[in-house]
């Protein structure tokens, strides 16, 4: 910018403003080449960047590549691989363990998704009502997503306890079952346990954010609304969603993205169990990479999650984030 | 009163049976249901064995003889503060590493808007979308050649991964709040730019810093899958990979012991987010609007 070559002069100017004190003791700064150099803005932008860049690129960017060649190789730890082209994609195309980990993936993201947006856009309109001890009670609802996961996680493990679920212990008190439900014994159960824990921990995120966006939204659209005697569900789907599709639309990326990905939850709670039903993607490529030593094949699966992600990404993002929305236009 | 709270909300028309109905149950179960694991981890924590699995003598939603046989257990019997201890030095030098790196790169992006500065910014922002189950098993096969497997600084070294683009992201946004002229002022003035950054911009962004710091921090104490990967030896492991991996041996679960440490490991946190909590609310609500 062209205020950067005056200012130089500017400084000159109101040092001898000031020097004009005393005239006789003033002598100009004389700036050291090294002095200038630090202060070109070229030369420090770059400076500035180094670290953060240079880390992200060793640790990140590198890995990423890495990871996208290990998977054409047959590495494995302690020993470098050579290439053998898509042999580990053949054989994960005829591994049923894969396919199976692949439509638990898209299970887990599917459900859990919906059900934590549900629940989350729920909380949120809760929270944004008025309501006694409001930041006390925000500050509640984030707890499950500031505690780490698997910790949590371990929790409930003991709440899905063959023997000793609270859950069960509950419902058998409530006359709703006879014996003990088997949480995590068999695959559907086990599955749909971890989609709950899941949606648990997923909810605060959820709900929190919108609630941010909810904030954003001007009072006089309801008051306009109602005017025109929008129901509360007209109110809601016309001026409430609309208005809030800017936020959602990141939100959800966000989440899917996360959700797709997870690994600590199920490694905790069923460490993919039982009998390899409840896999994830992610959850199968450390099996097989870190403890199985397989890494060639723990990169495949890994390089597999890639093109859902980028799918993922892309619908959750430019499906919501429509520009007609986000300026709040009518949809037709 | 309820003319008064009435008038107040001009957009509710309802009653009060009727919020009761549509606010206040749904809120409070969601209370119930999102604290209640941890209520039922603390139960569990002071509960003595003979309780634990007898169900039909006592109720098990509460703690009747409360022991710290299991909290004992898990400070004298395991390496439990040890873990602590690693747990703090890696994500306390994870967080400083980060921070500093971000808010230099923050303020490059963000202040001295080179050409192309906002490409840096978005390809930033981007790397925080790598998600870490991508990346470990080329991260493990790095660690493995440099050496470093087995050893905290492979975590130090990992964790700015996904905290520097947190960061960065948190700090362009609060650079953004602070009002530019400042450091036209400055600059008048003859200052240079390192100084400006040194002793208005960073002063001015300490509690930017504060929330980045804090949420760099819980985020790396909440790691797990490069600190299971990346560590062996039990005296080095993170908190969450040695609960789930040194407490539990063999079929023989102790959940005593298991649920203390998973409290425990929960505490440090909770507490810290606890003090700030205001920031982080905030800085969460506001990373989302950018």
């Amino acid at each position: 910018m062209s205020e950067n070559a005056v200012l130089p002069g500017a400084g000159l100017a109101s040092a001898s403003a000031q020097a004009g004190a005393h005239p006789w003791r003033w002598s100009p700064p004389r700036d050291t080449w090294l002095i200038r150099l630090f202060d070109h803005r070229g030369f420090l932008a770059a400076l500035c960047l180094f670290p953060a860049v240079a880390l992200l690129l060793v640790f990140l960017t590198y890995p990423l590549g890495l990871g996208m060649w290990l998977a054409f190789t047959d590495t494995r730890i302690g020993r470098s691989g050579v290439f053998i082209g898509l042999e580990n994609f053949e054989s994960l195309w005829h591994d049923r363990i894969f396919w199976l980990s692949v439509t638990n993936t898209l299970l887990y993201t599917g459900v859990a998704t919906v059900g934590k947006f549900g629940l989350g856009l729920w909380l949120a309109l809760l929270l944004n009502d008025r309501i006694p001890f409001k930041s006390l009670i925000r500050a509640i609802v984030l707890v499950p997503w500031i505690v780490p996961t698997v910790l949590s996680a371990i929790a409930f493990w003991w709440i899905y306890d063959p023997q000793f679920s609270i859950i069960s212990f509950m419902l058998r008190g409530a006359g709703l079952i006879d014996g003990n439900i088997d949480f995590l014994g068999t695959p559907w159960a086990a599955r749909f346990s971890l989609i709950a824990a899941n949606i648990w921990r997923g909810i605060p995120f959820v709900a929190i954010s919108l609630l941010a966006g909810l904030q954003t939204i001007s009072p006089s659209l309801y008051e306009a609304a109602m005017l025109d005697g929008a129901t509360p569900w007209q109110r809601f789907i016309h001026v409430t969603l609309p208005m809030l599709m800017p936020v959602l639309s990141v939100v959800l990326t966000f989440s899917v993205l996360f959700t797709f990905t997870d690994f600590q939850l199920v490694y905790a709670i069923t460490r993919g169990g039982p009998v390899n039903s409840t896999h994830l993607m992610a959850t199968l490529a450390f099996q097989r990479g870190i403890p199985g030593g397989q890494l060639g094949e723990g990169a495949a699966i890994a390089v597999a999650m890639i093109p859902f992600l980028v799918a993922a990404t892309l619908i959750s993002y430019f499906g919501l984030a429509r520009r007609k929305w986000q300026q709040g236009e009518s949809n037709d | 009163m309820t003319e008064a709270k009435e008038r107040q909300g001009a957009l509710s028309w309802d009653s009060i049976p009727r919020r009761v109905v549509t606010v206040y149950v749904p809120l409070v179960l969601f209370i119930v249901v999102l604290l209640f694991p941890f209520y039922w981890m603390a139960v569990t924590t002071f509960k003595p064995n003979n309780e634990l699995y007898n169900y039909k003598d006592f109720n098990p939603f509460w703690v009747h003889s409360p022991t710290l046989q299991n909290v004992k257990k898990l400070l004298w019997d395991t390496d439990y503060p040890q873990w602590l201890l690693t747990t703090m030095g890696i994500a306390t030098a994870a967080t400083a590493i980060s921070i500093a790196a971000s808010v230099l790169a923050a303020y490059a992006i963000q202040r001295l808007r080179f050409r192309g500065s906002n490409w840096v910014g978005l390809s930033i922002y981007l790397a925080y979308l790598v998600p870490p189950s991508i990346l470990f098993i080329p991260l493990a096969a790095m660690v493995f050649k440099l050496g470093l497997f087995d050893s905290p600084m492979a975590l130090i070294l990992t964790y700015p991964t996904f905290l520097i683009p947190f960061c960065t992201w948190l700090l362009i946004g609060y650079f953004k709040s602070i009002p530019y002229e400042l450091e036209e002022c400055a600059l008048i003035d003859g200052a240079t730019r390192l100084q400006i950054l040194r002793r208005i911009t960073l002063p001015l962004a300490v509690p930017g810093l504060i929330s980045a710091g804090i949420f760099a921090f819980t985020l790396s104490w909440n790691e797990f899958i490069y600190a299971l990967a990346f560590i062996q030896s039990s005296e080095k492991k993170t908190v969450p990979v040695a609960v789930l991996t040194q407490l539990v041996q063999g079929d023989d679960y102790q959940w005593g012991a298991l649920m203390a440490g998973a409290l425990f490991g929960s505490i440090p946190v909770a507490l810290l987010y606890s003090f700030f909590v205001e920031y982080y609310v905030s800085s969460l609500t506001g990373a989302v609007k950018e």
